[in-house]
């Protein structure tokens, strides 16, 4: 090795430097992100957006603050499906439920709702259990055109078809073409079911405890974070949940690893929901 | 010519007797990780990783999420997920969107384990009835690594290796018993 060279490769440091530019700029923190992922979309933002390198589009985003919702659109993105895991919705219905119907009010919270796809299905769940009346939900998510597609709740409807498998597939009680009107090739969601639902902006790195939650349902978020953050969002989940509340993750995460590991119970193994704890 | 520190795979139609003309050859004392991405329906859990721990002396097991990679283990791809290689030699997953209809992609965990391993790498490309593959050797080969692609005449479905010679007329195309040798050399 020659006392030129780098002992890290150019575009890894761009990328750490881009990083730190999106955090000291507009508060938006990805340094703690799993980084495999995070390179690969930052190279898809760099051909897409037309860049020659990394921090060619760090000097424009710095500098132009548009450039910024189309960055995160890279960042951030996340495809979902309604009812993706099925077992696990089933598992919420069939085990879940009778637990949280024994309180007079819930609070659900859907962390990085993303598009929307589970909220509509947990809320769909919810009001065929005859639970959503008393049940508030909030999503969120660091992306607001993300929110504001979840708001608007509208899907092609080529999607629909598997969405439609997947509910007959967790125990589904209604038809799924219930609850959306179909045009143009979309699917339109009713806003009645986001008559219980508060949108909101919220970050699992910066910000802080949301509220007295009885259900936290976050999947294929945590694995895009680092262990450091991951326990960070764990602690925010275990702080915003009442005791004996319910904690459902993605299917290849666990709670295995974590500072919080004795904090919870692991009430469904296979489906990764976790119960918190009755005694701190 | 540097030792190679790990080895990838991809595989589609046709991946379980390829894959099993190679694995189960290995001793238990191989000393490379081998990360091994078959195209599998996202809907059912897989069975490829108890398949397999029975035939090979290798660990074989489904990969998880930020578990470091170790010398003489077979890690799978689990369904409906990308896997990927961090610098550090641990493993990621990631349900980001399907590249070419795949998740997982072979393309991402070549391209990933190029950057984590660069020269030290080992690509290999099996039968398979699309050109997944193809740009994720590119990577390995570009990264300076091995890559290697079953002649295409002898795979039970020609398009993947083919794809992956034609983007990488470097790569070495050879039959399933010369990729089980080369392997057992390493």
């Amino acid at each position: 090795m020659t006392g030129a060279e780098p002992s890290e490769k150019v575009e890894d440091i761009e990328i750490r430097l881009l990083l730190e530019a999106l955090f000291l700029t507009y508060h938006y923190d990805f340094r703690n992100y799993a980084m495999a992922s995070i390179k690969r979309r930052l190279r898809q933002a760099q051909r897409a957006l037309g860049f020659a390198t990394i921090s060619a589009m760090q000097e424009r985003v710095l500098h132009d603050a548009s450039m910024l919702p189309r960055l995160l659109g890279y960042l951030t993105v996340q495809v979902s499906e309604m009812f993706r895991d099925p077992s696990y919705f089933r598992t919420l219905r069939e085990s879940v439920i009778p637990h949280l119907r024994t309180y007079p009010s819930l609070k659900v919270w859907i962390a990085g709702c993303s598009g929307g796809e589970e909220l509509y299905s947990m809320v769909i769940l919810f009001r065929e259990e005859g639970l959503e009346e008393r049940t508030l939900f909030y999503a969120t998510d660091i992306n607001a055109e993300a929110l504001a597609t979840a708001e608007a709740g509208i899907y092609a409807l080529d999607r629909v078809q598997l969405f439609t498998q997947n509910h007959r597939k967790s125990g589904g009680k209604s038809s799924l073409s219930d609850y959306y009107q179909a045009a143009y090739g979309r699917a339109s969601f009713d806003k009645s079911l986001r008559r219980n639902v508060v949108f909101s902006d919220h970050s699992l790195v910066t910000d802080s405890v949301f509220a007295e939650m009885h259900l936290i349902s976050c999947r294929n978020v945590l694995i895009y974070f680092d262990r450091d953050l991951q326990d960070r969002a764990i602690g925010l989940f275990d702080a915003s949940m009442v005791r004996k509340g319910f904690l459902g993750l993605g299917s290849k995460e666990s709670l295995r690893f974590s500072r919080y590991t004795d904090t919870f119970d692991e009430f469904a193994r296979e489906e990764k929901i976790y119960q918190k704890k009755g005694r701190g | 010519m540097s030792r190679s520190e790990a080895v990838v795979i991809g595989a589609s139609a046709g991946a379980l007797e390829a894959l099993s003309a190679i694995l189960p050859g290995l001793p238990a004392s191989f000393p490379l990780p081998i990360m091994v991405v078959v195209h599998i329906p996202p809907d059912r859990p897989s069975a490829l990783a108890d398949l397999f721990a029975a035939k090979c002396r290798m660990i074989v097991k489904e990969a998880e999420d930020k578990e470091p990679l170790l010398a003489g283990t077979i890690y799978f791809a689990p369904p409906d997920y990308h896997l990927l290689v961090e610098v550090d030699k641990t493993v990621a997953l990631s349900s980001d969107e399907q590249v070419f209809f795949s998740r997982p992609s072979i393309d991402v965990l070549f391209e990933t384990a190029a950057d984590a391993y660069q020269e030290r790498l080992i690509g290999i490309v099996l039968s398979g009835a699309n050109s997944d593959g193809a740009n994720g050797l590119r990577a390995v080969m570009g990264a300076g690594g091995v890559g290697l692609v079953q002649n295409p005449g002898t795979a039970f479905a020609a398009a993947m290796p083919e794809a992956a010679e034609k983007m990488n007329p470097g790569a070495d195309a050879m039959t399933l018993a010369e990729i089980a040798e080369y392997l057992k050399k390493v």
